[in-house]
C-alpha cells in the first residue's frame, strides 16, 4: 500500500472538516470504550492475564527462530506449506503462483491487514484475479474503492446512509425501495450477495490471530462466520501472517484469547473462533486440498533486539486508537498507511521508515492511555518517543523546532540569564495582557492563539516575588531569616 | 507551622513560574500548614519536557542535570504538577544510562519527588485543609498526574474539606485537553478539535469553576473556554486547597 504518512498535517486537516467522517467517529466511544470497561470489569483477573500474555509474548520473542521452525514442522506434517516470505513482493508472488496452479479466476478473502499491507488486492486485479472481501466492513471498503481505516472496524469511518447507498448504486438487481437502515440490513444483504461467491472462489485467503507452534495451526477469530466459509469452502486456503503472531501453545493461545475480544470488542469471546491444522483429511466431510502460510517479515525481525521489539507483542486488538484522543479526532485515514492510532504511530515507522512516518509518533500528546488499555502491556508512547529521539538525532525535526530548543535549553542551563528572561517576559505579557485579561492573538503565538486564547500572566514571576518575600520576611525578623 | 516537618524543595515548575506565580504560593502554603520547611532553591529552572518530548536527548540531560544540582539534599521534592512531577519521578533515572553516578543521583531525586496535592494525601496524611470557596467545581483529571503517579482521589479527598465546595464530576475527566506541550502547536487542528470537547464538556457539568493539577491543561482549556465565550472560571486545585482563590482567575482581567 503506497503511504501518505507524509501528508498527515493535510490529511488531518481534511479530516476534521468533513462532518460526515466526524458524525462517523463519535461512535467509538460508546461502541468501544463503554463495551471494553464493563466486560473487563466483569474480569477481576484481568491485570493478571495482561501480565500472562505479555509474558508469554516475551518469551516467544525471545526464541522466535525456535517457535517458527517449530510450527513449520508441524505445518508440513500436517500436510500444509510454509513460504517464507522476506518482501510484501515476495508474498504477492507466492500467492499469485498458488492461485495460478489452480487456475484461479476469483479468491474470496477472510479480512487480513497483512494482505493490506502487500497491497494484496490490487496486485491480484492486476494479474486477472478478482478478490471477494467476505468481511462486512471489508466489503463495504471494497466497494467504496478504501483503504480500512481501523485494524478491526475498517469501515468505522462510514456512516449507515452512505452504506445504504453504496449498496443500492453496487446491487442493483434489487428493489430501490427496499429497507437498508439497521446493520441487520446490511449484513443479510451482503450475505446474500456473498453466498454464491464463496461457492465460485478457487483459493480462499484469511489472516490469522495466532499461529500456534505446537500444533501448527492457525487460528482467526471473527463475527460473521466469513472466515470460515472463506476457508472451508476453496480449493486451496492461503493463511498470510506476519512473523510474530506465532505463539507456542494452544494454551498459550487460549490466555491471549481471553485479552483480546474483552480489549477489542468488548466481548468474553468472538463468536467464531476458528482453528486450523493443514487440509482436509481423507475422512473430513469439508476442507481445502491445499493449506499454505505465507510467512511474512517485512522488516519485523529487524525490530528484533532494538527499543522496538516490545511492539511485537502487538495482538492487534485495536484498543489503543479506540481510546486515543487523537484517533478520535482524525479517524484511520489521516494515517496515511495501513495500521493507524497508536500502535500505526509506532509500527509504521518501523516498517516503512521513520522519514516517510515521522509525523506519526509526533502527533501524541502522550496522555498515555493507549499504554494503559493495552492488554499486552506495550509501552507505546516511551517508543514513540524513541522515534522523535532518531528522528532529533537524524536532523528530520523542522528546523524552527531546533532553534526553538537551542535556545530554550541555553536559557534553561544558565539560571540567572533565564531568571532575567523570564521576568520580562512576565512584567511585558502581563502589563499589556492585564487589562483583557488574555490575548487573543500574539506575534509568534499563532499556534496557540489561532484557536484559543492565551491567558496572560500575573506580571511577576514566582522566583521574582519569592525572592521579595525573602528579603521582608529578613527585614521583619531583624534579619535572621527563617 | 513550619520547621518541626520534612525540609521540602518546591520545584516551582516554568508556567508556574512565569503565568502564575499564586500557584507557588499556594503550594507553599499548603505545605507550610501541613508542618513542612520549604525551600525554593533559585537555580532551578524547567524540568527538561520540552526537549525530551522532541528526542532532544542531549539538552534534556544537560537541562535534567541542573535540576539535580539544584535539589540535592532536601527531604522530599515537591512540584504543583503531575506532568514536571513525573517527568522527574518516572523519566530521570532513564536518562543517564552511560552515567552510573548521575544515573543513581536521578534515581535518588525520583524517589523523593511528588506531584503537590498527592503529598499532601499521601505522605504527610492531610485530611483537610481550612479553606472556603463557594459553588460548584468540576474537576479534570491532567494524564501524567493520572497515569504515571495515580492522582486521581487525592485532590477530591481535599476539595471534599473545602467550606461551601460541592463537586460535579466531569464525564470525560480522563480524557487527554489536547495540550500535550509542544503538540498544541505543532498540530493545533488536532488539538483545538480535542480541547473544543473538553470545553463543551465542562460547560456541560455547569459547573462555575474548572480545577486541575497541571497549569498547561489549565491555560490551555482557559484559553479555549474564553475563546468560547464561557463563563467558567479556571483555577489550578493548589488555589482552592490554600483558600488563594480570591484574585483573578486564569484568564481573567486582572483588578486595578
Amino acid at each position: 500500500m503506497q503511504s501518505t504518512s507524509r501528508s498527515f498535517k493535510q490529511n488531518a486537516h481534511h479530516a476534521l472538516q468533513d462532518a460526515t467522517l466526524q458524525r462517523a467517529l463519535g461512535n467509538i466511544k460508546t461502541g468501544f470504550q463503554e463495551k471494553r470497561r464493563q466486560v473487563i470489569e466483569a474480569l477481576p483477573e484481568f491485570e493478571a492475564l495482561r501480565d500472562t500474555g505479555r509474558d508469554i509474548k516475551n518469551h516467544t520473542l525471545a526464541n522466535l527462530d525456535f517457535y517458527l521452525e517449530r510450527f513449520e514442522e508441524r505445518v508440513t506434517e500436517a500436510g500444509g506449506v510454509v513460504h517464507w516470505c522476506r518482501t510484501p513482493a515476495e508474498a504477492r508472488e507466492t500467492i499469485l503462483e498458488i492461485c495460478k496452479r489452480r487456475n484461479a479466476r476469483t479468491v474470496t478473502k477472510g479480512k487480513s491487514m497483512i494482505a493490506e499491507e502487500i497491497g494484496l488486492n490490487e496486485f491480484l486485479e492486476a494479474n486477472a484475479i478478482e478478490p471477494v472481501e467476505t468481511d462486512l466492513g471489508e466489503y463495504i471498503i471494497q466497494l467504496r474503492h478504501e483503504p480500512p481505516s481501523h485494524i478491526i472496524a475498517p469501515a468505522i469511518h462510514v456512516t449507515r446512509e452512505q452504506i445504504a447507498d453504496d449498496f443500492r448504486r453496487h446491487h442493483s438487481d434489487l428493489d430501490p425501495n427496499r429497507r437498508l437502515e439497521e446493520p441487520r440490513d446490511f449484513t443479510d444483504e451482503a450475505r446474500a450477495k456473498l453466498r454464491d461467491r464463496y461457492f465460485q472462489a478457487d483459493v480462499g485467503i484469511t489472516g490469522a490471530n495466532f499461529l500456534i507452534a505446537e500444533t501448527g495451526s492457525t487460528v482467526i477469530v471473527t463475527n460473521e462466520g466469513n472466515g470460515d466459509m472463506t476457508q472451508l469452502l476453496g480449493k486451496a486456503h492461503v493463511v498470510v501472517a506476519s512473523l510474530e503472531k506465532v505463539v507456542p501453545t494452544l494454551d498459550d493461545a487460549a490466555t491471549i484469547l481471553r485479552l483480546l475480544a474483552r480489549s477489542a470488542t468488548g466481548q468474553e469471546m468472538s463468536v467464531y473462533t476458528t482453528f486450523s491444522t493443514g487440509p482436509r483429511r481423507a475422512d473430513d466431510l469439508d476442507g481445502p486440498e491445499e493449506f499454505h502460510v505465507v510467512l511474512l517479515d517485512n522488516g519485523r525481525s529487524a525490530m528484533l533486539g532494538t527499543e522496538f521489539q516490545e511492539m511485537l507483542r502487538c495482538i492487534r486488538c485495536a484498543a489503543c486508537m479506540n481510546h486515543c484522543p487523537v484517533y478520535a479526532a482524525v479517524g484511520g485515514h489521516a494515517y496515511g498507511w495501513v495500521y493507524p492510532g497508536p500502535m500505526g504511530a509506532v509500527l509504521t515507522p518501523s516498517l516503512i521508515g521513520v522519514e516517510e512516518a515521522g509525523h506519526l509518533p509526533n502527533a501524541s500528546t502522550f496522555c498515555g492511555r493507549c499504554e494503559s488499555v493495552c492488554p499486552m502491556r506495550i509501552p507505546l508512547p516511551k517508543m514513540m518517543r524513541h522515534y522523535r529521539t532518531r528522528e532529533y538525532e537524524r536532523g528530520l525535526a523542522p528546523g524552527t523546532v531546533r532553534v526553538g530548543l537551542s535556545l530554550w535549553s541555553f536559557l534553561a542551563t544558565r539560571p540567572s540569564l533565564y531568571r532575567f528572561v523570564t521576568g520580562m517576559a512576565a512584567r511585558t505579557l502581563g502589563a499589556f495582557g492585564r487589562r483583557a485579561g488574555r490575548f487573543r492573538s500574539l506575534p509568534m503565538a499563532g499556534g496557540w492563539t489561532g484557536v484559543r486564547d492565551l491567558p496572560a500572566p500575573e506580571g511577576k514571576t514566582f522566583h521574582a516575588l519569592w525572592k521579595e518575600r525573602q528579603g521582608a520576611e529578613r527585614r521583619g525578623n531583624g534579619g535572621t531569616g527563617r | 507551622m513550619p520547621g518541626s516537618g520534612p525540609r521540602v524543595g518546591l520545584f516551582v515548575t516554568c508556567l508556574v513560574d512565569l503565568y502564575r506565580p499564586t500557584v507557588g504560593f499556594a503550594a507553599v502554603k499548603l505545605l507550610e500548614d501541613a508542618g513542612c520547611t520549604v525551600e525554593v532553591p533559585a537555580t532551578q529552572t524547567c524540568c527538561g519536557q520540552p526537549a525530551y518530548n522532541s528526542g532532544d536527548m542531549a539538552d534534556t540531560r544537560a537541562v535534567a542535570r541542573g535540576v539535580i544540582d539544584a535539589f540535592e539534599g532536601f527531604d522530599y521534592v515537591v512540584a504543583p504538577s503531575g506532568s514536571c512531577a513525573g517527568m522527574i519521578h518516572e523519566h530521570y533515572p532513564k536518562l543517564f544510562a552511560d552515567e552510573p553516578e548521575t544515573a543513581q543521583r536521578a534515581q535518588h531525586l525520583a524517589k523523593r519527588t511528588h506531584e503537590l496535592v498527592s503529598f499532601l494525601v499521601d505522605v504527610l496524611n492531610v485530611e483537610r485543609v481550612d479553606a472556603a470557596y463557594p459553588g460548584t467545581v468540576t474537576y479534570h483529571d491532567s494524564c501524567s498526574g493520572l497515569r504515571e503517579l495515580q492522582v486521581k482521589t487525592q485532590p477530591r479527598r481535599l476539595l471534599g474539606s473545602v467550606e461551601g465546595l460541592s463537586l460535579t464530576e466531569l464525564p470525560s475527566a480522563e480524557i487527554c485537553c489536547g495540550f500535550g506541550g509542544t503538540f498544541c502547536v505543532k498540530y493545533p487542528e488536532i488539538s483545538d478539535k480535542m480541547v473544543t470537547e473538553k470545553a463543551r464538556d465542562v460547560t456541560a457539568t455547569g459547573a462555575g469553576t474548572l480545577l486541575a493539577g497541571d497549569l498547561g491543561c489549565l491555560l490551555n482549556m482557559s484559553g479555549k473556554l474564553s475563546r468560547l465565550g464561557a463563563e467558567t472560571k479556571v483555577r489550578h486545585v493548589a488555589e482552592v486547597l490554600a483558600g488563594m482563590a480570591d484574585g483573578p482567575a486564569i484568564g481573567e482581567p486582572g483588578k486595578d
